[in-house]
């Protein structure tokens, strides 16, 4: 099975027809519109994130202000930069899917996963950082030199609830990324029939895109201070 | 409608094609998933049920004698989760639409068989969740789950409904995901958007709530279950947060909800009234637009909820002119009814009977909306029992009605066999009256001020309220009877042949119970829907 050109039985080939379409044609665009209606759900999903974020910050400038000149700017920017190009290769990935080489979508898809993992590896450390500084709310918190006390640990909620959320759909972005690997190595897709790839390529681009969101969000937007004068 | 005896069917259909239990659990049949839907849900509606008679039992007298008030917290709130996330939400969509989606626009199937049957595997694990609250002990919060009471202070089982309920929407966020891509690229050749059936366009308009809505409610219990488990505070005051914030995210979603629970009801009975009425209906693209003006408007409505909360007047004012624009679309469809059954020889079957109790219900359901969508009335009325009658007339009068219209219109279609025509009509008549026996009452109750969520009561509201148990135990055997005549049906019900109302949908065409691709050969459609007289449907090689 490790050669590019073995005949997959009839049966196992996802590239056939299902049993309930007329056309590829027709198999290949409901997939694409079922992919574009799922990223419409996620868009609702983290919106209510999002729209907690800016009520919040509306109410409690100040709060927000101090609270978030805790982050780690730096790691906050390596992870965006760690992402970013992992897009550049899911997207090297799927051009090379549609022209059918093997061997280069496999390495793409491998970079991306890697990338996603550091990505992931750094994220844990900034978790424990915050642990260690007793930036956790709860259990854990205390938050030396926050202005507005009483709500500065909403800005530590937001974001564990944020970062945790886009992090989760990281890790099973990884784990769909192994499965799709293995399948590519194993020639299962053709420049004719790559639907996977495509629609995890637009999966993988919006969990990056939610965290370009929240890298100014969290890390950049206080950071000057002057919210606080 | 075929009188023939009854006769072992040895037609190939989609029951007899296969058999055996794994033939049920792993298929890929969208008719065969919407049996397994049947099953499940009947089941928590029976559970629901029960909930619903212990609360009508200790109504009965106005001391709370028949148990205390932590227990009856956690019996109205089952009560409460159980009939909106497992019964109301999936009941049609998942069960009818399930089934005749594909059916009426000529497909084979849904366009993903796998996440069609995947979202049943999910409704499952959710009803795993739900009965361990059940058997552990229940929760106490109200369906509504309101911050910080749910979060700090209630003692029962919280983080685990949360999750049943979250597990839950993302069942519905796939059934609706599947319905739009289905009716965007599955339907026949010929079949145009105009030329959908009604059902059609309103399943459409539910699964575009669905896949919109359902995740914002997703998120909410999300933040609930990380306030309540990991004291990650979002809403508590006590974490700085604002429980305000819980109930705008919260209705965000829960009032569209209500929309999940009525469209799809309402595209039932576009399809009842016209066929009983053997006519074209009033005003096709009115009533299909409606479904589609309700599924938006109905996302702006939410703040009605929140009239006594610390939203501002005025955006209460702009929430309560929206509201009162939500019940246009509404208003227009129960008119283009009426306007279908004017003058026309109208058959009162049974599924027809259920339409008519619809429109009656609907009507009242609608218009006490009206009341507690103006902001001065419903400060009187907030958490009466005017609210409790109000959202039972849509949601018991409007949307089981429907319900139980569908099933009855095409339980022929499913099973092949007609049920008994007496008995069906002596319980929709029972839940009729039943119905309104029931909730009627609780309008006079919460405009004299009783309070929702109480054990007990003072004396002066007992007569009404032994009238209102009265009515449930009327409407309980009226939903009891179809259980005993549905089941009968399948082994002594008369054939029911392709085509038993005379009615014109392209799922009418096959046989019954249908084949297990559907048809035979893919339809070609040449006309618009409901030409009664008309030859439909050209079959082509």
């Amino acid at each position: 099975m490790d050669s590019p050109v073995a005949v997959v039985p009839e049966i196992e080939n996802p590239s056939a027809l299902q049993h309930h379409f007329e056309t590829p044609e027709q198999q290949k665009d409901s997939a694409t519109i079922g992919m574009w209606a799922f990223l419409l759900t996620e868009i609702m999903f983290f919106g209510g994130l999002f729209l907690a974020y800016f009520a919040y910050r509306q109410a409690y400038p100040l709060a927000f202000a101090s609270a978030s000149n805790k982050t780690n700017l730096w790691i906050g920017a390596t992870n965006t930069t760690v992402l970013i190009c992992s897009s550049l290769t899911m997207a090297l990935g799927v051009h090379f899917a549609a022209l059918g080489k093997r061997k280069l979508l496999a390495l793409f898809l491998v970079l991306t996963l890697l990338l996603g993992g550091v990505f992931l590896g750094v994220k844990a450390y900034e978790y424990h950082d915050k642990w260690v500084h007793h930036e956790v709310p709860g259990v854990h918190f205390d938050c030396e030199g926050c202005v507005d006390a009483q709500h500065a640990p909403l800005f530590f909620s937001l974001y564990f609830g944020m970062t945790g959320l886009h992090a989760a759909h990281m890790v099973i972005g990884v784990f769909v990324l192994l499965v799709l690997i293995w399948q590519a190595w194993h020639g299962k897709f053709t420049a004719d029939w790559y639907t996977p790839i495509e629609n995890f390529g637009l999966y993988w681009h919006f969990v990056d895109i939610v965290w370009i969101f929240l890298f100014p969000l969290l890390y950049l937007i206080d950071r000057s201070g002057r919210g606080l004068s | 409608m075929i009188t023939a005896p009854p006769v072992v069917q040895t037609k190939r259909n989609y029951i007899n094609a296969e058999s055996g239990l794994m033939s049920w659990l792993l298929t890929k049949d969208h008719k065969r998933i919407a049996i397994l839907y049947l099953y499940a849900v009947t089941f928590f509606f029976i559970v629901g049920g029960i909930f619903a008679a212990l609360i009508r039992l200790e109504l009965a007298t106005p001391a709370g004698d028949l148990m205390d008030s932590n227990t009856y917290n956690k019996v109205f709130t089952m009560h409460g989760v159980i009939m909106v996330f497992f019964f109301l939400i999936p009941s049609i969509p998942a069960i009818l639409g399930n089934f005749l989606v594909p059916l009426m626009i000529g497909a084979k199937d849904l366009a993903f068989p796998r996440i069609n049957l995947l979202s049943w595997y999910i409704y499952m694990l959710a009803g795993v969740f739900g009965v361990i609250v059940l058997v552990t002990g229940g929760v106490d919060t109200g369906w509504t789950f309101y911050t910080p009471f749910s979060s700090s202070y209630s003692n029962g089982y919280v983080v685990m409904t949360a999750m049943a309920a979250f597990i839950m929407g993302f069942s519905s966020i796939l059934t609706g995901l599947n319905f739009i891509v289905t009716v965007h690229r599955m339907r026949a050749p010929g079949l145009t958007w105009f030329r959908l059936p009604l059902f059609v366009w309103a399943h459409y308009a539910t699964a575009a709530v669905m896949i919109l809505g359902t995740p914002v409610i997703a998120v909410t219990l999300f933040l609930l279950m990380l306030e309540r488990g990991l004291h990650i505070g979002f809403f508590d005051p006590a974490y700085g947060g604002d429980p305000v914030l819980f109930q705008h995210l919260f209705w965000f979603y829960s009032h569209p909800a209500v929309y999940i629970m009525i469209l799809p009801s309402m595209g039932v009975i576009s399809e009842v009234v016209s066929t009983f009425c053997s006519k074209k209906p009033f005003g096709y693209t009115f009533i299909a637009f409606s479904s589609v003006a309700i599924a938006v408007f109905g996302f702006l409505v939410w703040g009605h909820h929140l009239f006594v909360s610390s939203q501002s007047a005025y955006a209460g004012m702009v929430f309560s002119v929206l509201s009162f624009i939500v019940a246009i679309p509404s208003a227009i469809k129960i008119f283009n009814w009426t306007a279908t059954m004017y003058k026309a020889s109208v058959r009162l079957e049974t599924p027809m009977l259920y339409a008519i109790g619809f429109m009656g219900l609907f009507t009242i359901g609608g218009l006490t909306g009206l009341f507690l969508a103006s902001m001065g009335l419903d400060v009187h009325l907030t958490d009466t029992y005017f609210v409790i009658a109000h959202f039972h007339y849509v949601m018991v009068g409007g949307a089981i009605m429907g319900y139980m219209a569908g099933l009855h219109f095409w339980w022929p279609k499913i099973t092949g066999r007609m049920y008994n025509e007496v008995w069906s009509k002596i319980a929709a008549v029972l839940v009729f009256a039943g119905f309104n026996l029931t909730f009627f009452p609780q309008f006079i109750l919460g405009y004299m001020g009783m309070p929702r969520r109480y054990h007990a009561y003072p004396p002066e509201f007992q007569v009404l309220n032994v009238l209102s148990s009265a009515g449930a135990s009327i409407l309980g055997l009226g939903y009891l009877i179809p259980g005993i005549y549905f089941v009968a049906s399948l082994k002594y019900g008369k054939l029911a042949g392709a085509n038993p109302w005379g009615a014109t949908g392209l799922e009418w065409q096959t046989s019954s119970p249908p084949p297990p691709e559907n048809f035979e050969i893919t339809p070609v459609v040449t006309t618009e829907a409901y030409e009664y007289g008309a030859q439909e449907v050209l079959h082509v090689g």
